[in-house]
């Protein structure tokens, strides 16, 4: 159920893509993301598809591990490909009702646009499988550290992600145990209508959100009372160096994306 | 190291305007005085006002009246705040609700980060205060996935790594299984004796506070029975009425003297409490 | 024969790496009335068991009978079984949810299906049940105090009328005045109503002093079944799965090794008592 999100949950394993450095991956990922929306053929695909399977093959996260987290998109990939399977409108026709109709570019859209919202959860499920919260959130801060000029709170913003990023698999437990537990009491989460079923949320919504305040006063209390008090003169117990395997990662990286790049201009 | 002089706190209640609308005392008049290196515990029902009290050594609360020093500085001084912080270090209840790193050695070093230690010596109190609570194996852990004991464990490591003179655990066992309190208390034992680090434990299990060097009992807010454990408990029926307990011997002794057998006051312990029957039974 | 647990098994994330066997091949039968302790330390499986006795969890082999009907038979309603057998979790308090403590306790016999007035007046019956006095009725259930709050959760429970009530740790957090008051409620609903009732607990001393019998559970097994004096005689071996007996076991088994001729098979202080004074007067147990 809840337990399946993978998204946000690190997988501990000594792998070459763990080692490197949290920027590197993000970069990566934005890269990734930007390629899949370059490409628009079969073979620009083909590229992306072992890229990504290169990268999970080496991170060593079992495959099951990351699609797991695609259960919970599964709505929405259905729904995406429903809509531009119907509403994209192409030269050949391949099946008619009324006025519902598919065609042979409805077909072609719904299928990479499917392709690329799986490719696009595994690849950004791949970064945070393999980096923790806290690499995640340092790596971010000091990409952004820049805009710190322009008074962004990039400290606070990296902060809350990395609080965020810890509590989500304990409220996700909390739900799980408050839903059992109103279930217990013959609460009925599954069936009714839609406005039924919202009403019958709302024994789940406020002791959720009670305890997630509870939970929030306490932590506050806690970082005060080990000295946080915000970005300034705070020292890094892991700050982050770039190692030469982190410039090759680069390298590799940005060839990709030009490969991808080409691919997109001279295989559609 | 810590002096309390007529500590008051007053929670207040706010209405919509911001005007007081209810005000309860929640800790009055307390004074006291712990001297460094002493295992002290600071017993009390839900509600009598121990963790408001805790609060104020760590400068999370202030006094509303009266003045509270730790090792000689005002918790009102906000020029002292984070030396107070540092100094005094705390481990609350909630073991999920404290630790902010997802990795083990990660959370550990929070609190130095905070404080500006340079990386290297991070790593290095990292590790020490991971072996004092004997949880180095688990340094690459995700804390999720430790037992309610450990987590307290790695709760108190995070404050070890700051260096602390002083460390006040506000109810640290309340949510674990018997097992964790144990290791717990034996943790806070533990660095009191090899340490030399001032420990205030705030509980209401009984059997935590046997081998204290102080006990004070509160009760709504005010400091109303202190002395050795064996003193307190001597005391059964005036616990009872402050909804409290005493230690399994102790209450079978006590027990055992209601039906007229003559054993002394304070009897704490199994073997104390086998002796004494012994010493009797030979005499008969 | 109220419940019986016949070779069940349960397995989580099965065929994964996390793969865990937490339930083995259970066996259990828990009569009409009785109050039955259920102790073993975390991660035991004691918690997984309970919720497979209401339906929470449904057992990967194996099945519970429920007054001899298969709770996984066709046409067997969980929601009726979830109305019989009560589970209280740990920390219930956590589960309140409405803007006064009555409508709160209501929930449970409304989604049975009762009217607002039938609904009210179980309600009311269950929270005087668990000693709340009227006048908290129409209080917020958050300004009330830990202890209350979670007597409010119990009677939640208790309002849709079980023939079973199962808590889990329901003494977890309050201190001991808090603990005796919820200890004693629930011996006197077993003994004034008949209810069956399954505790879940850490601490040997409550579970003693209260329980007809204790089931002992380690790694998914059930370890030890009987009355508490036959389980606590093998207290060396319950430390061995990192549990204990109550502490007046400990002593009476050191003043029989120093070489008293006294009866070792007290549980609770009173039966301790008895025994020491029988010993010392020189009486035979």
């Amino acid at each position: 159920m809840i337990r399946d999100i993978t998204l946000g949950q690190y997988y501990p394993a000594k792998s070459v893509i763990h080692q490197l450095d949290p920027r590197v991956k993000l970069v990566t990922t934005v890269i990734y993301v930007i390629s899949l929306f370059v490409a628009n053929g079969i073979v620009g695909y083909a590229v992306a598809t072992l890229f990504l399977g290169v990268v999970i093959k080496l991170s060593k996260v079992p495959f099951k591990y990351i699609t797991k987290g695609l259960k919970a998109i599964v709505l929405l990939l259905v729904l995406t490909a429903v809509f531009n399977l119907f509403l994209i409108d192409g030269e050949i026709v391949l099946w008619r009702w009324g006025i519902f109709r598919i065609t042979d570019q409805g077909v072609r859209t719904a299928v990479f646009m499917a392709i690329r919202l799986i490719y696009l959860i595994i690849g950004s499920s791949v970064m945070t499988l393999t980096t923790t919260p806290n690499d995640l959130t340092d790596g971010l801060e000091k990409l952004l550290g820049p805009m710190k000029k322009i008074h962004v709170p990039v400290h606070e913003i990296a902060m809350m992600m990395s609080i965020a990023l810890r509590f989500i698999p304990i409220l996700l437990e909390e739900t799980d145990k408050i839903m059992k537990a109103q279930i217990a009491r013959g609460a009925d989460f599954e069936t009714g209508n839609l406005i039924q079923k919202a009403k019958a949320m709302v024994p789940l919504l406020v002791p959720l959100f009670i305890s997630a305040f509870r939970r929030a006063n306490d932590l506050a209390m806690a970082m005060e009372a080990r000295c946080y008090h915000g970005g300034d003169g705070r020292t890094k117990m892991k700050p982050l160096h770039y190692e030469s395997r982190d410039k090759t990662a680069y390298g590799v990286v940005w060839c990709y994306l030009a490969v991808m790049i080409l691919v997109g201009r001279y295989f559609t | 190291m810590i002096r309390a002089e007529g500590l008051t706190f007053d929670y207040e209640r706010l209405d919509e305007e911001g005007n007081v609308e209810e005000k309860k005392r929640a800790v009055d008049h307390v004074n006291l005085h712990i001297r460094p290196g002493a295992f002290i515990a600071i017993l009390g029902h839900n509600g009598s006002g121990k963790s408001t009290f805790a609060k104020h050594i760590n400068a999370i609360l202030t006094p509303t009246e009266g003045t509270l020093f730790v090792d000689g500085m005002d918790t009102k001084d906000e020029d002292k705040l984070w030396e107070i912080r540092q100094d005094a270090g705390m481990v609350f209840q909630n073991p999920d609700n404290q630790i902010i790193g997802t990795v083990v050695e990660e959370d550990v070093g929070f609190g130095p980060e905070n404080l500006g230690v340079p990386t290297d010596e991070i790593w290095q109190r990292v590790e020490e205060s991971l072996s004092a609570v004997g949880m180095l194996k688990y340094r690459h852990h995700s804390p999720n996935r430790l037992s309610g004991g450990q987590k307290q464990r790695v709760a108190i490591a995070g404050v070890m790594a700051m260096h602390p003179r002083c460390i006040v655990l506000d109810e640290p066992t309340a949510m674990l299984d018997p097992n964790g309190r144990k290791s717990v208390i034996k943790t806070a034992r533990k660095l009191n004796k090899e340490e030399g680090i001032t420990i205030l434990l705030i509980t209401h299990y009984m059997e935590e506070v046997i081998e204290a060097d102080h006990v004070y009992v509160m009760d709504s807010g005010k400091v109303v029975m202190e002395g050795t454990p064996k003193e307190i408990f001597s005391q059964v029926e005036e616990l009872k009425r402050l909804r409290l307990d005493v230690p399994q011997a102790t209450l079978l002794a006590y027990e055992l003297k209601k039906r007229g057998i003559l054993l002394p006051d304070g009897i704490l312990s199994n073997e104390e409490l086998v002796d004494e029957l012994w010493r009797l039974k030979s005499k008969m | 024969m109220a419940i019986k647990v016949k070779n069940v098994n349960y397995t989580y994330a099965e065929g994964t790496a996390y793969e865990i066997h937490a339930l083995k091949d259970i066996n259990l039968e828990i009569p009409d009335g009785q109050f039955v302790g259920l102790i073993g330390h975390t991660g035991s499986g004691k918690s997984t068991l309970v919720q497979h006795l209401n339906g929470l969890m449904k057992a990967t082999g194996g099945t519970i009978y429920y007054n001899g009907k298969d709770i996984y038979g066709e046409g067997f309603s969980m929601k009726e079984l979830r109305s019989k057998v009560g589970l209280v979790f740990q920390y219930p308090e956590h589960q309140l949810f409405e803007i006064d403590v009555l409508t709160d306790v209501c929930f449970g016999p409304r989604n049975l299906g009762f009217s607002k007035e039938e609904a009210e007046e179980k309600a009311k019956a269950a929270l005087r049940l668990v000693g709340m006095k009227e006048e908290y009725d129409r209080r917020s259930p958050f300004e009330l105090s830990g202890g209350q709050k979670r007597r409010v959760a119990i009677a939640g429970v208790l309002a849709m009328e079980p023939e079973v009530l199962i808590l889990d740790e329901p003494t977890a957090g309050l201190d001991p005045k808090g603990r005796d008051e919820i200890l004693d409620q629930i011996a006197r609903l077993k003994k004034e109503r008949g209810i069956t009732i399954v505790l879940v607990s850490h601490s040997m001393e409550d579970v003693a002093r209260y329980v007809d019998r204790i089931i002992v559970m380690n790694q998914g097994q059930v370890k030890f079944d009987g009355v508490p004096k036959e389980v606590f005689r093998h207290y060396k071996e319950l430390e061995e799965i990192g549990l204990a007996a109550p502490q007046v076991t400990y002593l009476m088994q050191e003043l029989k090794a120093k070489g008293a001729e006294v009866d070792t098979d007290a549980t609770t202080i009173r039966e301790a008592a008895d025994a020491i004074e029988n010993w010392l007067k020189g009486r035979q147990g």
